[in-house]
C-alpha cells in the first residue's frame, strides 16, 4: 500500500468518520436528555426526504451554503483564511437586491446584472482585506472579521434610511431580476427552491476549473503551498493574494445574491449575522476544500438545518441539539489528527495479530 | 477517485429523488381528502388524542428566533396557548421554534400541512412568510402577532387574523409612573430596532412623561438590535451617567443589559430605576440584595390575545382578515401586577389616566407626527 493512496483514502474517510461520530454523540446526548434517538433521527430524515416540499427547502437552503463553502475553500487554497464570507455575502445580497429594484431591464440583461452586482460587491469586500494583507501584512482574519460588522451595519443603515418598505425589509425586486421559479416551486409543492441551485452547481465546476485547469489556478494553489518558493519561481505572491481574496469574495457575494434574488426577493434589516457565511467555513472544512466535497457537505448542513425543525415537531427534540450535532461533526473533522491516530493504532494492532 | 465521488454524489441525488417522489405520492391525497389526512395525523400524534374527540382542535405557534423562553412575547404567547390547552384538554397545543429567519416559512408550512386548525406566527418579522404560506394554503387558518398582513389587493389577507396591541397606551401609563418618580427630571428610553412598532412605545412613553410634566427631558436611543445585552448596558450607562434616573426599554434581549447596569449602579448606592416591557419583568429580572431595580413594567398580554383568538376560532368565530387591537379597554396592555416600588400617588394617577384614555379624553400618539401635534397641544 503506497502512502499516497493512504492519504487519499483518509481524505474521504475522515469526514465520513467525523459525521458518524457526530451523529453517535448526538444520539448519546438525546438519550441523556430523555429522547429516543431513533425517533429523533427518523424525524430528522423525514424532515429532509419525507415530503417533496422539505426536500425542495433543503436544496434551497444548501444553495447559499455551497457558495459560502466555495468562497472559504478558494481563499484557503491560497493559504488565506477568509472569515469575512458572512460580510461579503451580506453586501452581495444587498447590492443584488438594489440592482433588482432600481433598474428596469429585460430579464436577459437584468438578472445577470443583478448577480454581477452581488459578485462585485462581494469581491470589493474581499479585495480590501486582500490589499491590506498583501501590502501591509495585516492579518486577513482580523480584517475580515471586522469587515463583517461593517457590512452588516452599513447595509442595515442603507435599508433603514433609504429603502424601507414595510416593517424591516425593502420593496420586492422586479420580476425580471428574480431567480424564483414557478416551475421548481410547483414540482416541490410550493417550496422556495429557485434557479440559483443550478447556478450553485455551475459554480462548483467553475471553482474546480479555475483552480485545477488554469495557469492562474496553479499559481494560486502554489502560493497556498509555499509563498517563498512561489515567489522564487517568479510568481507575484501579493497579486495572487489580492486576486484570491477578491474571487473568494465574489463567490460569497453571488451566494448573497442567491438569497436575495431567489429565496426572499428582498433584503431586510438584519438583527444579527445570517450565519450562512460562518457555516461556509464548516462546509469547506468538511468538504476538504474540494468542489464535490463542498456540494455534499452543503447538502448535509442544509438538510440538518431543515430536518431540525421536524425533529422538534415530530420527536420533540430541542432544535439546539441539531446545532450541537453540527458542532460535534466540525469538532471531529477538526480533530482529524485524533481520528488518524486511532485508525493507525487499530491498523497496527491488526497487523500485529 | 473522482469517479467514486461522482458515483456517491449521483446515488445520493438519486436516492433523494426517489424518496422525494414517495413523499409526493402521499402529499397528493391531501387536498382531495382533507379530513382523512387529519385523522391520520392524529393517530400518529399519539394516544392522548385517541382518548378525546377524534376531530380534536389544534392550536399551534411558530416562535421567532427568541424561542419560548425569551422572557418576552414568545414566552407570553406560549403561556397563553398552555393556558388554553389546560382549559380545553381536548385541544392540542404545541410550538415550533425558529433558529433563524429562513426557518419561518418552512415552519409555518409544516404546521399548515399537519392540518393545524390555527397557526400563530409570533412576531412581525414573519409578515412576508405568513402571507405567502396563507395564500398557498387558503383553507387553513392563521394569526400573526404585532402586525397587519396585507394581500396583493391592499386588503388584509382573509385567512389571517391580525393581532395588534395599543402599546402606546400602555407606554403612556409607564411614562406617567416615570414622570412621577424621577428626581433628576430626566428619563430615558432604549429602543430595539427602529421601526413603526417600536416608535409606538417611544411616543406613548414620551407623551405620558410630558403630560405629567413637560419640563422633564426624555433621552431616546436605539440599539438597532434586539439581542445585544452589552449594547443595552452601554447605552444605559451613558444615559444614567448623563443624568437620567429612570429608563424604559422596548428592546427585547438588549434590555437585559439595562437591568444589569441598573443593578450595578443600585449596588453603588445610586437611586436609579428601570422599566420593563412586554411581561411583568420584575418577576424574572432586576433582583439584587436590597430589592429590585424594576420600577414597573408595561405588559402586553400576548397570552390573553392568543388565548382569546384560539377560543374564538375553536367556537367557529375565526377573526380572519380582521385587525384586532388589544388596548387598555380589553386588558390587552397595562402596567404590571408587581407594583411594590411604585408610590400610591403614581398608582392613583395611572388609574385616572387609564380612565381618560379609555374615555377618549387623551388621544395617545403613535407616530412621530402625532407626537408633535400632541406636544404642541399641551
Amino acid at each position: 500500500m503506497t502512502n499516497m493512496f493512504k492519504g487519499k483514502l483518509f481524505g474521504i474517510m475522515i469526514p465520513l468518520i467525523a459525521i458518524g461520530f457526530g451523529f453517535l454523540a448526538g444520539g448519546i446526548i438525546m438519550l441523556i436528555s430523555g429522547n429516543n434517538p431513533i425517533t429523533g433521527y427518523v424525524a430528522l430524515i423525514q424532515g429532509i426526504f419525507g415530503d417533496i416540499y422539505y426536500f425542495g427547502e433543503t436544496l434551497q437552503r444548501m444553495t447559499p451554503l455551497i457558495f459560502s463553502g466555495l468562497a472559504v475553500a478558494f481563499a484557503f487554497r491560497t493559504g488565506l483564511l477568509n472569515i469575512g464570507v458572512e460580510g461579503q455575502l451580506i453586501v452581495g445580497w444587498f447590492v443584488s437586491v438594489l440592482v433588482g429594484i432600481v433598474i428596469e431591464a429585460p430579464m436577459i440583461i437584468h438578472l445577470p446584472l443583478a448577480i454581477l452586482g452581488g459578485a462585485l460587491a462581494g469581491a470589493l469586500w474581499g479585495f480590501v482585506p486582500g490589499v491590506l494583507k498583501a501590502r501591509f501584512q495585516v492579518h486577513e482574519v482580523i480584517v475580515t472579521i471586522m469587515m463583517n460588522y461593517i457590512a452588516m451595519h452599513v447595509v442595515n443603515h442603507f435599508i433603514r434610511n433609504y429603502m424601507l418598505e414595510s416593517g424591516q425589509r425593502t420593496a420586492f425586486i422586479n420580476d425580471s431580476a428574480s431567480l424564483s421559479s414557478d416551475y421548481l416551486s410547483a414540482i416541490t409543492d410550493f417550496s422556495r427552491l429557485h434557479w440559483g441551485f443550478l447556478i450553485a452547481i455551475a459554480a462548483c465546476f467553475l471553482m474546480w476549473f479555475i483552480l485545477w485547469k488554469t495557469k492562474k489556478g496553479f499559481e494560486l494553489r502554489s502560493v497556498g503551498y509555499n509563498k517563498h518558493a512561489s515567489s522564487y519561481a517568479g510568481m507575484n505572491v501579493n497579486l495572487n493574494i489580492i486576486l484570491s481574496m477578491s474571487v473568494s469574495g465574489a463567490f460569497a457575494g453571488v451566494g448573497g445574491a442567491m438569497v436575495g434574488l431567489g429565496t426572499y426577493n428582498y433584503a431586510n434589516i438584519l438583527p444579527g449575522f445570517t450565519n450562512l457565511g460562518f457555516d461556509g467555513i464548516a462546509v469547506a472544512l468538511l468538504g476538504s476544500s474540494t468542489s464535490i466535497g463542498i456540494f455534499l457537505s452543503a447538502f448535509l448542513f442544509g438538510g440538518l438545518k431543515e430536518g431540525a425543525n421536524n425533529m422538534q415537531g415530530q420527536a420533540g427534540v430541542a432544535p439546539e441539539l441539531v446545532e450541537i450535532i453540527i458542532a460535534l461533526i466540525i469538532f471531529f473533522v477538526a480533530s482529524s489528527y485524533l481520528i488518524r491516530w486511532i485508525y493507525s493504532r487499530v491498523q497496527s494492532k491488526k497487523e500485529g495479530k | 477517485m473522482k469517479k467514486r465521488f461522482m458515483m456517491l454524489m449521483s446515488s445520493v441525488l438519486a436516492a433523494g429523488t426517489l424518496l422525494a417522489a414517495c413523499g409526493e405520492g402521499d402529499e397528493d391525497t391531501t387536498p382531495v381528502n382533507d379530513g382523512g389526512n387529519n385523522n391520520e395525523n392524529e393517530t400518529a400524534e399519539g394516544n392522548n388524542e385517541a382518548a378525546g374527540d377524534d376531530e380534536g382542535f389544534s392550536s399551534k405557534m411558530v416562535t421567532d428566533t427568541g424561542g419560548v423562553d425569551d422572557r418576552s412575547f414568545n414566552e407570553s404567547a406560549w403561556a397563553g396557548l398552555t393556558a388554553f390547552g389546560e382549559d380545553y384538554p381536548e385541544a392540542d397545543v404545541d410550538y415550533i421554534q425558529s433558529n433563524d429567519a429562513s426557518d419561518y416559512a418552512p415552519n409555518l408550512n409544516r404546521l399548515a400541512r399537519e392540518g393545524t386548525d390555527i397557526t400563530f406566527a409570533i412576531g412581525f418579522l414573519m409578515e412576508d412568510d405568513i402571507r405567502t404560506v396563507a395564500q398557498q394554503n387558503e383553507d387553513q387558518q392563521f394569526a400573526i402577532v404585532d402586525t397587519v398582513v396585507m394581500g396583493d389587493d391592499d386588503e388584509p389577507v382573509s385567512n389571517i387574523a391580525n393581532i395588534t396591541f395599543a402599546e402606546h397606551e400602555g407606554s403612556f401609563l409607564v411614562g406617567v409612573v416615570a414622570a412621577m418618580h424621577t428626581e433628576t427630571n430626566e428619563v430615558g428610553f432604549i429602543g430595539g430596532v427602529e421601526s413603526p412598532l417600536i416608535k409606538k412605545f417611544e411616543n406613548g412613553f414620551k407623551a405620558g412623561v410630558k403630560y405629567v410634566d413637560s419640563d422633564i427631558e426624555v433621552n431616546v436611543q436605539y440599539a438597532q438590535d434586539f439581542n445585544d445585552a452589552s449594547r443595552g448596558q452601554q447605552i444605559a450607562d451613558t444615559m444614567y451617567a448623563g443624568g437620567a434616573d429612570i429608563i424604559y426599554h422596548a428592546a427585547g434581549g438588549t434590555g437585559n443589559g439595562l437591568f444589569t447596569e441598573a443593578i450595578d449602579r443600585a449596588r453603588n448606592g445610586e437611586n436609579v430605576w428601570a422599566i420593563g416591557v412586554d411581561q411583568d419583568q420584575a418577576l424574572t429580572e432586576g433582583e439584587w440584595d436590597e430589592g429590585n431595580v424594576i420600577l414597573t413594567s408595561m405588559v402586553k398580554r400576548v397570552d390573553e390575545a392568543v388565548y382569546q383568538v384560539s377560543e374564538d376560532t375553536m367556537n367557529g368565530n375565526f377573526p380572519g382578515g380582521e385587525i384586532l387591537e388589544f388596548g387598555l379597554e380589553d386588558d390587552g396592555v397595562g402596567i404590571a401586577e408587581t407594583r411594590d416600588n411604585v408610590s400610591d400617588e403614581a398608582i392613583e394617577a395611572v388609574e385616572d389616566y387609564e380612565e381618560m384614555i379609555i374615555n377618549g379624553e387623551i388621544d395617545v400618539p403613535e407616530t412621530d407626527e402625532e407626537y408633535e401635534d400632541f406636544q404642541s397641544s399641551l
